[in-house]
């Protein structure tokens, strides 16, 4: 197999390109996907037999819950190849990765608890869940706070990639918490492989708002690494170029 | 050794280390990261004594008996195998009815004078669980027509009751 293409991907003039094409191609369409599955959860699909109305904040909270999950993956992976094979653009996508990723931890915890208080009767609980959700989200903080500890950016990249890697374990513990152990958290709804346990006529808008999430994720991961390599690249002769 | 292959090799040992390390402390922890425990555990008197602790199950149908003119409320708690009397004064969640799933906290103690059990739970805490299933109102009416259609079939034909979960 050539390889080349890849190889070219990952120097910062043609990933810079690459990232600034493909950015406006995830914005529109998440975008719009998300004002059609939002206006289809609120005014469309029908209410919950037990939760009536309240059960529509899932239309957020579980994509949100799921990108969580799914950034810090992402972040980790790219740690280790950058670790691995000393590669910068890698790093700049972890690096990239911790904005957002924190921000859909935020988004999840937040709908958790205004979901939370009106049908379980309590805004948080120490619950396996809730508490491995929240140790993600000081997961990200710490790695932001480690990166900006140091003013060589290698060595940042090298010590966040270190703790990206350590806080890897959280992740299949946060998705089988609901299985291992007694919970005040229900089991989950979505199920790729077997039946998911939400009704047909209400699935559809949540699946699409899952991948407007994740498109409006790429989105921002392009944005976030152009600052990135516009950051480490500032003295390279192709930006200078570029700008001139 | 390439240095490629031992940093690859460090990264593994991390996630290795990482992995086992967390293993080893959520066996150990296995019983403290449980959010409640369930009324067979209380039979089997692997309740703590004398300390407050959560307590989830199910409530069962017929069992809410509430106070004429004030907040006092009294239920059962059941994982269909014990049952767990549980006295509560104070506001129940929207979720809160006959046959929910529901945590609650609280101190245990015996009594002989209980209609279920000899276990009492004195709450001062009542979540209500919901399950992971969502489906519109009238989904969820066909469903049980059918659900007591079979269950009436089934005690019809068979002459031994059988309790399922």
């Amino acid at each position: 197999m050539n390889w080349v293409w890849f190889h070219k991907l990952a120097s910062p003039p043609t990933a810079y390109a690459f990232a600034r094409t493909l950015r406006p191609w995830l914005l529109w369409p998440s975008l719009s996907m998300m004002l059609w599955a939002g206006y289809a959860a609120l005014f469309v699909v029908p209410p919950d037999y037990q939760q009536l109305d309240a059960y529509r904040i899932i239309f957020v909270h579980v994509p949100a819950a799921s990108l969580s999950l799914m950034v810090y993956s992402i972040m980790a992976i790219a740690a280790g190849i950058g670790l691995i094979w000393r590669m910068k653009l890698a790093h700049a996508v972890a690096a990239a990765c911790v904005l957002p990723g924190s921000v859909f931890t935020v988004l999840a915890l937040v709908t958790g608890a205004i979901w939370g208080k009106p049908m379980w009767g309590a805004w948080w609980a120490w619950d396996p869940r809730l508490t491995t959700e929240l140790i993600l989200l000081f997961l990200y903080l710490g790695y932001m706070a480690l990166r900006a500890s140091f003013d060589d950016i290698g060595r940042a990249d090298r010590a966040a990639a270190v703790l990206a890697l350590v806080g890897l374990v959280n992740i299949p513990i946060i998705k089988y918490s609901v299985v291992w152990w007694n919970s005040l958290h229900q089991g989950k709804t979505l199920s790729i492989w077997g039946k998911s346990s939400i009704d047909p006529s209400m699935v559809m808008p949540l699946l699409v708002m899952l991948l407007a999430f994740v498109m409006f994720f790429g989105a921002i991961l392009c944005d976030g690494l152009c600052a990135q390599i516009l950051r480490r690249e500032r003295h390279a002769q192709w930006l200078t170029k570029q700008v001139q | 050794m390439t240095p490629r292959q031992r940093r690859m090799i460090f990264v593994g040992l991390i996630l290795l280390a990482v992995s086992a390390a967390a293993g080893f402390l959520l066996t150990a922890l296995n019983s403290n990261v449980q959010y409640n425990i369930v009324p067979s555990d209380v039979s089997a008197g692997k309740a703590p004594k004398g300390r407050t602790f959560r307590l989830g199950g199910m409530v069962e149908q017929g069992s809410v008996k509430r106070e004429p003119g004030n907040l006092q409320i009294q239920f059962v708690i059941t994982d269909f195998a014990h049952e767990v009397t549980v006295r509560y004064t104070g506001v129940l969640p929207d979720l809160f009815r006959e046959g929910q799933g529901v945590v609650v906290r609280g101190k245990l103690v015996y009594s002989t004078d209980l209609e279920k059990g000899q276990w009492l739970m004195l709450a001062d805490e009542v979540l209500a669980k919901h399950d992971e299933n969502y489906m519109p109102p009238n989904v969820a009416e066909s469903l049980k027509k059918t659900h007591d259609v079979r269950r009436m079939q089934e005690t019809s034909t068979s002459p031994a009751p059988v309790i399922t979960p």
